[in-house]
């Protein structure tokens, strides 16, 4: 596998567009980088599809809440790209509390011969003017603007997870611990609540919305998931509030394993449609499941991420890492799903071949153009050459948010401020 | 890190149903202050685990510990709070149920259901007890149920001192720092509604004062200081003329 990578801040999104020319992130200093592919050329057959900074941009400042006496971060918890309709390129972004919609578009021409100012920018006087001249259009330096279209504000009391763009193209999703709104692109003063799970009294409050996300086909259909392992789909058709859920997934809880810490653990971090519709994919603490929309009662498949730490959850409840949210993704075809670890891991699951590999995304251990290397966990006694304990992991390099292309096989994994791009090596 | 069973004859959890184990079945590190930094540290060496009950006990002042620390962030994370206050639940559930198990009172029996236990009245009347304040109201007294005194209370008389004495540092802890955390006008103007200042709900919601409860307040639910500018909810609406009102002035 090929490698490349960049500097940035504390990487906290990454997203491929649908066609993959461009990627994606979001930092926890609000910024957003845009990578695009370049286009192959024969000439450099080394450098194929390699990815270059297309475009930086400050999308959300910090903000203050006079009211709590609190910060809102400009951390950036997600992007998501609309699919391209015509030469610009549109993404939201979001913080805690307000999703922005983004217009990246190219400039390569301008405008020259223009008679009606002078050559300071000052406006000249009419008298002094005696043709009218068309200004023609003359090439310039490829410049890239980034413009803040829309604001979708002051809709959250609590802090958004998850947006989601609906098929439709038309409407989208936001998330929040408590509550779901939908938003028309057009309107940006009004949203549609459609899931509110704020208990009339908050002490009663046991359980919180932790991700969601729009069928990728059928514009009435959602799912959300929450911290208590389930996960409900909702047919918008039903009701105007989708406070009574379609479906309900939850899979029984196996008895011999129950501890103090089974309901932290269960908590799903992510939920991800795969792209056929016909399954949905959830992370836990320690697992990642494919659940078939036809099955409520348990999932289809269960993969193991790291169960070694199962008998270390205490320490790690102490430090605080059980709560850590790892997201999850589906390959182009959903036949493979990858997600992230600690000591800067990721795994891959092959659905097919039930295979699966440790990668490991380092600097010490890649070199651009090095292949990776599979890593082990050593679980028992001996340790073998190559292999890590796992009181050797670290625990602070995290490897929370990762993307596959949507067709090829190149993905995309943020370790903490910095992004790996591999690719498969083709000869 | 390996589980050690605790003592034989230690009380079988009720919690548990038809399960040898206990909750803590796997990996609760020891309770041992040099290994607090060593995640992971050998086994070797170490003397007998502590009881079940210490361990226990350990886990829910990590917890409350946890909860209070929330409170401090910059704005607290809802899911861990929530997923922390369950765990502290968890907790109390099966030690009351343990504290009762040697207990024979018909007012066990007669008590409302075990998530009631949870533990805003526990929280509120324990801080209550602190400042030296009288009973608060109970913000949502079940029918029948027997007027709460302290004989009466989950852990029973008989119930684990050291569980109770640990929790009481536990939750004086938690209310030392709401009582420090500097006032802002907000909270003075709500005084009055003080009775849930020490709610589960304020530590969940990092919102001191933010429970509804009092006559004619409506909910304070937290929220920037915006016109209302979405269909959201009545109660966000109606709670930010409210604010309005209060922040023009």
């Amino acid at each position: 596998m090929e490698l490349k990578k960049t500097q940035a801040d504390i990487i906290s999104t990454v997203e491929f567009n649908h066609t993959g020319e461009l990627l994606a992130t979001g930092d926890k200093g609000g910024r957003v980088v845009i990578f695009q592919r370049e286009q192959e050329s024969k000439n450099q057959v080394h450098r194929r599809g390699e990815y270059n900074v297309y475009s930086t941009f400050q999308s959300h400042e910090p903000e203050f809440d006079y009211l709590k006496s609190l910060e809102i971060e400009e951390k950036i918890n997600k992007i998501r790209w609309l699919p391209q309709q015509n030469a610009a390129y549109f993404l939201l972004s979001t913080n805690d509390k307000t999703v922005k919609l983004w217009k990246v578009s190219e400039r390569d021409k301008r405008p020259e011969g223009y008679n009606l100012k002078d050559e300071e920018g000052r406006l000249r006087d009419p008298a002094t003017i005696t043709t009218l001249r068309v200004p023609v259009l003359r090439p310039m330096d490829l410049m890239v603007e980034a413009t803040p279209r829309r604001v979708f504000a002051n809709a959250h009391t609590y802090h958004i997870n998850s947006i989601s763009v609906n098929s439709d193209y038309e409407t989208y999703m936001s998330a929040d611990d408590l509550r779901i709104n939908l938003w028309n692109f057009e309107i940006t003063n009004q949203s549609f609540n459609i899931v509110d799970i704020k208990p009339a009294n908050m002490e009663e409050l046991t359980e919180v919305i932790t991700a969601a996300e729009f069928h990728p086909h059928h514009c009435n259909t959602f799912v959300y998931s929450s911290s208590k392992g389930t996960i409900r789909l909702c047919d918008m058709r039903a009701s105007a509030l989708c406070d009574r859920h379609t479906k309900f997934f939850e899979e029984p809880e196996d008895p011999s394993n129950r501890s103090f810490f089974s309901e932290i653990i269960s908590s799903i971090s992510d939920v991800k449609f795969s792209h056929s519709g016909r399954y949905i994919m959830t992370r836990d603490y320690l697992t990642v499941k494919v659940w078939d929309l036809n099955m409520e009662n348990r999932p289809i498949e269960t993969y193991q991420v790291h169960d070694y730490l199962r008998s270390k959850l205490c320490s790690l409840y102490e430090n605080d890492c059980i709560f850590d949210k790892f997201e999850c993704v589906w390959n182009g075809s959903d036949s493979v799903i990858m997600t992230g670890s600690y000591n800067n891991f990721f795994r891959m699951f092959d659905r097919n071949t039930k295979r699966d590999v440790t990668l490991e995304a380092s600097r010490e251990n890649s070199k651009p153009r090095a292949i990776l290397k599979p890593r082990k966990v050593c679980v028992g006694g001996k340790r073998r050459k190559d292999e890590i304990s796992v009181d050797s992991l670290d625990f602070s390099k995290k490897i929370l948010h990762t993307a596959w292309h949507p067709s090829e096989n190149i993905i995309a994994v943020a370790a903490t401020n910095n992004l790996y791009i591999f690719q498969d090596k083709v000869n | 890190m390996p589980f050690q069973d605790g003592p034989a004859g230690a009380p079988r959890s009720g919690a548990l149903e038809g399960s040898e184990g206990r909750m803590f079945a796997r990996g609760l590190k020891r309770k041992s202050s040099e290994d607090a930094e060593d995640a992971d540290g050998g086994v070797a060496g170490l003397p007998a685990a502590p009881s079940y009950t210490l361990q226990r006990q350990s886990l829910l002042d990590m917890s409350l510990v946890k909860l209070q620390l929330c409170h401090m962030l910059v704005e607290p994370n809802l899911c861990r709070s929530v997923l922390i206050a369950n765990t502290v639940r968890q907790i109390q559930e099966e030690m009351t149920q343990d504290g009762t198990w040697r207990v024979v009172a018909p007012q066990a029996a007669g008590r409302a259901p075990l998530d009631r236990l949870v533990s805003t009245e526990i929280l509120c009347r324990s801080g209550r007890e602190q400042e030296g304040e009288g009973d608060c109201p109970l913000p949502d007294p079940a029918p029948g149920q027997a007027p709460r005194r302290p004989q009466s209370s989950p852990w029973g008389l008989d119930g684990s001192r050291e569980g109770r004495g640990g929790f009481q540092k536990s939750l004086d802890h938690i209310f030392e720092t709401l009582e420090n955390k500097t006032p802002g006008s907000v909270e003075e103007l709500f005084s009055d509604v003080d009775s849930s200042y020490y709610d589960l709900d304020a530590v969940l919601t990092g919102m001191v004062g933010g429970a509804p409860t009092g006559p004619g307040l409506p909910a304070f639910a937290p929220t920037a200081a915006a016109p209302p500018s979405s269909t959201c909810r009545s109660d966000l609406g109606e709670l930010e003329h409210t604010v309005e009102i209060l922040v023009e002035t």
